[in-house]
C-alpha cells in the first residue's frame, strides 16, 4: 500500500492532484462524468469583483504542444459565485475548494478575498497576479516583485485562509517574485500560469485570437514548469504548488521531485475530460514502479 | 456527454473536398439532431468538433470538409481505425417547434445536421422543405439523400451550374410559406438567412473550442438572454436571442 496523502498549508489532501483554475469551471461538467471527490481539491474559475464577459472570440488557438487561450477571465462575479456556484458545488464536492481570485486593482483583490474568506467551503485562496494593473499602466502585478508583494500583503490582511500566490512565468526572474511574495506573508506559491504566445492564420494573415495574444498551456510547458519549480524550491521555505503541462501521474511525480507539494492539472482536462481521475487512479502504480511509499517524502527529492 | 471509442466503418468523398465518415460505437448519448461530436486526432492537441449528420443505435455518420491539417489527416483514415470521441455535445435542434411545414436551410457542410433533422421531422409526419447552398455544382452532396427521405429539396449554387443560381436566400424566395426555420452554415450565411427569415427559427453556430463541453469558456457569445457557451448552451440559438 502506498500513501498519496500530502498536506498543503495545514490542510490534508487525499492526493496532490488539483484541477487548475479555468479548466474545470465550477466542477459540475466533470461531476456529471465522475465523482470529483476523488481529487485532492480543485481550483475554481478565476473570480473578480464584478461579472466579466471576457474577451471577444476567437479565444482559442492550437499548437502542437497545447493550446493558447484568451478567455479574459469570464466569470459571473464574486457575489454570484458565492450565492449560486458554491451552493451548487456543495452538492457534488465535499472537500475544501481552492478559490482562485483575480483583480485589476489592489482594491479589487481585497474585496474579492474578503468575501470569499467568509465562505466555509473555501480552503485556500489562490491569488492570480498575472492580470494587468489598471492603475499601474497596465503592467501585470506578477511581473514586478514590489507589486506582487503589495497584493500578497493586502490579501493576507483580510483573510484567515492560507494564501497561495500564483506566479506568472512571463518574467526574467521568477525566483525574485516568489521571494517577494514569501516575505510579504504568502503561505505558498503556485507556478506556472500560462506563457504568453501568439498564432497567425496563414489564410487571413492575421492573429487567430481576437485579443491577438493568448496564454499557452499544455504539455509543451512541462520542462519550463519543472525548471521554475526547482529554482523556486531552492529559494523559498513555503510550499510550492506546481503546474504547467501535466497530463500523467509521472508528470506529477516529476514536479514533486522538483519541489512541488501538490500539483495542478490544467489543459489536460479540456482534451481528456477524465484526465484528473485517471492520474489519481494511476498514481499508486507509478509510485510502486519508482519505489515510492509516501508521496510526501519525495517533495524536492531531486535537489 | 459520453466518451467512447468508435471504429471507422467507411470514409469516402461525397463531392469536392467533402467526405462522409461512418463510425461504429455507443451512440446512446446523442439525443437530438444538431448536436456534435468531438474527435481526438493523433498528432493534434485539441479535438475537432463535427456535427452529427445521421445516427442509429450503433453508428453515427458525419460529413466533413478537408479545410486544415486535422480534417485533411482524416481523409486518409481507413476503415477499422479506432477514434476516441466525445458524443452528445450541445443542445441540438428543437424538433417540437417545427409546426407542420418546417424549412431547413443548410450551407456547405452546414447541410450535414439537416439530414438527421429532416429524417426526424419526416418521421413525425411534417411536410419538410430544404434549401441547400453550395459554391459550385461539383460541391453538391446529400441533396438526393434528402429527396429520398421525401423532402422537397431546392439546391442553390453560387456559380449557377445547378439549381437556383445564387445563395440560399435566393432559394428561400421559392418557398411560399413555412412554419419554422432551422439553419446551419457559415456565419455570413446565417446572418442573411436571419434577415430573410419570416418566422422564428433555430440557428446553429460555430466557434473555436477548447473543450467542447462547457469547461473552458473558450466559445462564449453574447445573447439577449445572457452569455452562452456555443458548445454547451448552443450550438443552436433561437432567432429571438441572437444579437445582430
Ligand atoms: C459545433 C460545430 C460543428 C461543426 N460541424 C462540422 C461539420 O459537420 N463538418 C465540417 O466539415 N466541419 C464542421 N465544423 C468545423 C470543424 O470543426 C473545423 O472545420 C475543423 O475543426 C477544422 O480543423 P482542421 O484541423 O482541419 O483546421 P485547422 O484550421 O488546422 O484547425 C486549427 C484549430 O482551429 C479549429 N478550427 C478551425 N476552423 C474551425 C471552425 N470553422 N470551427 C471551429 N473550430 C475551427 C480546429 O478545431 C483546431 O482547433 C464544426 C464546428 C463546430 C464548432
Ligand atoms: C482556458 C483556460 C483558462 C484559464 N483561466 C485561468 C484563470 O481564470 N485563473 C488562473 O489563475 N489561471 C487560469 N488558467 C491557467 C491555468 O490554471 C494553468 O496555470 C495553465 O494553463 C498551465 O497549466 P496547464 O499546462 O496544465 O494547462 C487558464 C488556462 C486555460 C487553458
Ligand atoms: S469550448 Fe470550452 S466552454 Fe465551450
Amino acid at each position: 500500500m502506498v500513501n498519496t496523502k500530502v498536506t498543503l498549508c495545514g490542510l490534508e489532501l487525499d492526493n496532490p492532484v488539483i484541477p487548475a483554475s479555468g479548466t474545470f469551471g465550477f466542477g459540475y461538467e466533470f461531476a456529471e462524468l465522475y465523482d470529483i471527490n476523488c481529487l485532492g481539491t480543485f481550483s475554481f474559475k478565476g473570480t473578480t469583483a464584478e461579472p466579466r464577459f471576457g474577451n471577444p472570440t476567437p479565444r482559442i488557438a492550437e499548437f502542437s504542444g497545447g493550446l493558447l487561450n484568451a478567455v479574459g477571465l469570464q466569470n459571473p462575479g464574486v457575489d454570484a459565485v458565492i450565492a449560486e456556484e458554491l451552493p451548487k458545488l456543495a452538492k457534488c464536492f465535499h472537500k475544501p475548494v481552492m478559490a482562485n481570485i483575480s483583480g485589476f486593482s489592489l482594491e479589487e483583490y481585497v474585496s474579492v478575498a474578503e468575501k470569499l474568506n467568509a465562505c466555509e467551503q473555501v480552503g485556500w485562496l489562490e491569488v492570480n497576479i498575472s492580470c494587468p494593473n489598471v492603475h499601474g499602466g497596465g503592467m501585470s502585478f506578477g511581473t514586478d516583485p514590489a507589486a506582487a508583494a503589495m497584493v500578497t500583503k493586502a490579501v493576507k490582511a483580510v483573510t484567515t485562509k492560507p494564501v497561495i500566490v500564483k506566479l506568472s512565468p512571463n518574467v526574467t526572474d521568477i525566483v525574485a517574485i516568489a521571494k517577494a511574495c514569501e516575505d510579504a506573508g504568502a503561505d505558498a506559491v503556485s507556478l506556472i500560469n500560462t506563457v504568453m504566445g501568439m498564432r497567425i492564420d496563414l489564410k487571413k494573415k492575421k492573429p487567430i485570437i481576437a485579443n491577438r495574444t493568448g496564454g499557452m498551456s499544455g504539455p509543451a510547458l512541462l520542462p519550463l514548469a519543472v525548471r521554475m519549480v526547482y529554482q523556486v524550491y531552492d529559494a523559498v521555505k513555503i510550499p510550492i504548488v506546481g503546474l504547467g503541462g501535466v497530463s500523467t501521474a509521472e508528470d506529477v511525480v516529476e514536479l514533486m521531485l522538483a519541489g512541488a507539494t501538490a500539483v495542478e492539472v490544467g489543459a489536460a482536462n479540456l482534451v481528456e475530460p477524465y484526465a484528473c481521475r485517471n492520474i489519481v487512479e494511476d498514481l499508486p502504480r507509478v509510485m510502486e514502479k519508482y519505489g515510492i511509499k509516501n508521496l510526501s517524502d519525495i517533495i524536492g527529492g531531486a535537489h | 456527454m459520453q466518451q467512447g471509442i468508435f471504429t471507422i466503418v467507411s470514409n469516402r468523398p461525397v463531392s469536392g473536398a467533402t467526405y462522409e465518415m461512418v463510425l461504429q460505437g455507443d451512440t446512446s448519448a446523442i439525443t437530438a439532431p444538431g448536436q456534435f461530436i468531438n474527435i481526438k486526432l493523433d498528432g493534434f492537441y485539441l479535438r475537432r468538433p463535427i456535427s452529427v449528420c445521421d445516427r442509429n443505435d450503433s453508428t453515427v455518420t458525419i460529413l466533413y470538409k478537408a479545410l486544415g491539417k486535422g480534417t485533411e489527416a482524416m481523409t486518409a483514415f481507413a476503415p477499422g481505425k479506432e477514434l476516441d470521441i466525445l458524443t452528445g455535445l450541445g443542445n441540438g435542434f428543437d424538433v417540437s417547434k417545427s409546426g407542420e411545414k418546417p424549412l431547413l436551410v443548410g450551407g456547405g457542410v452546414g447541410v450535414a445536421p439537416m439530414y438527421l433533422l429532416a429524417k426526424e421531422l419526416i418521421a413525425a409526419g411534417k411536410s419538410v422543405t430544404a434549401v441547400l447552398g453550395y459554391n459550385n455544382g461539383g460541391d453538391v452532396f446529400y441533396a438526393e439523400k434528402l429527396e429520398e427521405l421525401g423532402v422537397r429539396t431546392i439546391v442553390c449554387t453560387a456559380d449557377g451550374s445547378i439549381g437556383v443560381p445564387g445563395f440560399v436566400t435566393d432559394g428561400m424566395k421559392e418557398v411560399e410559406d413555412y412554419t419554422y426555420l432551422y439553419t446551419c452554415g457559415p456565419e455570413p450565411m446565417l446572418k442573411a438567412v436571419y434577415d430573410a427569415c419570416k418566422t422564428s427559427g433555430d440557428f446553429s453556430f460555430e466557434e473555436r473550442m477548447g473543450c467542447g463541453f462547457g469547461a473552458c469558456m473558450g466559445c462564449t457569445c453574447e445573447t439577449k438572454y445572457g452569455n452562452k457557451r456555443i458548445c454547451r448552451d448552443g450550438p443552436v440559438l433561437v432567432k429571438e436571442e441572437i444579437v445582430w
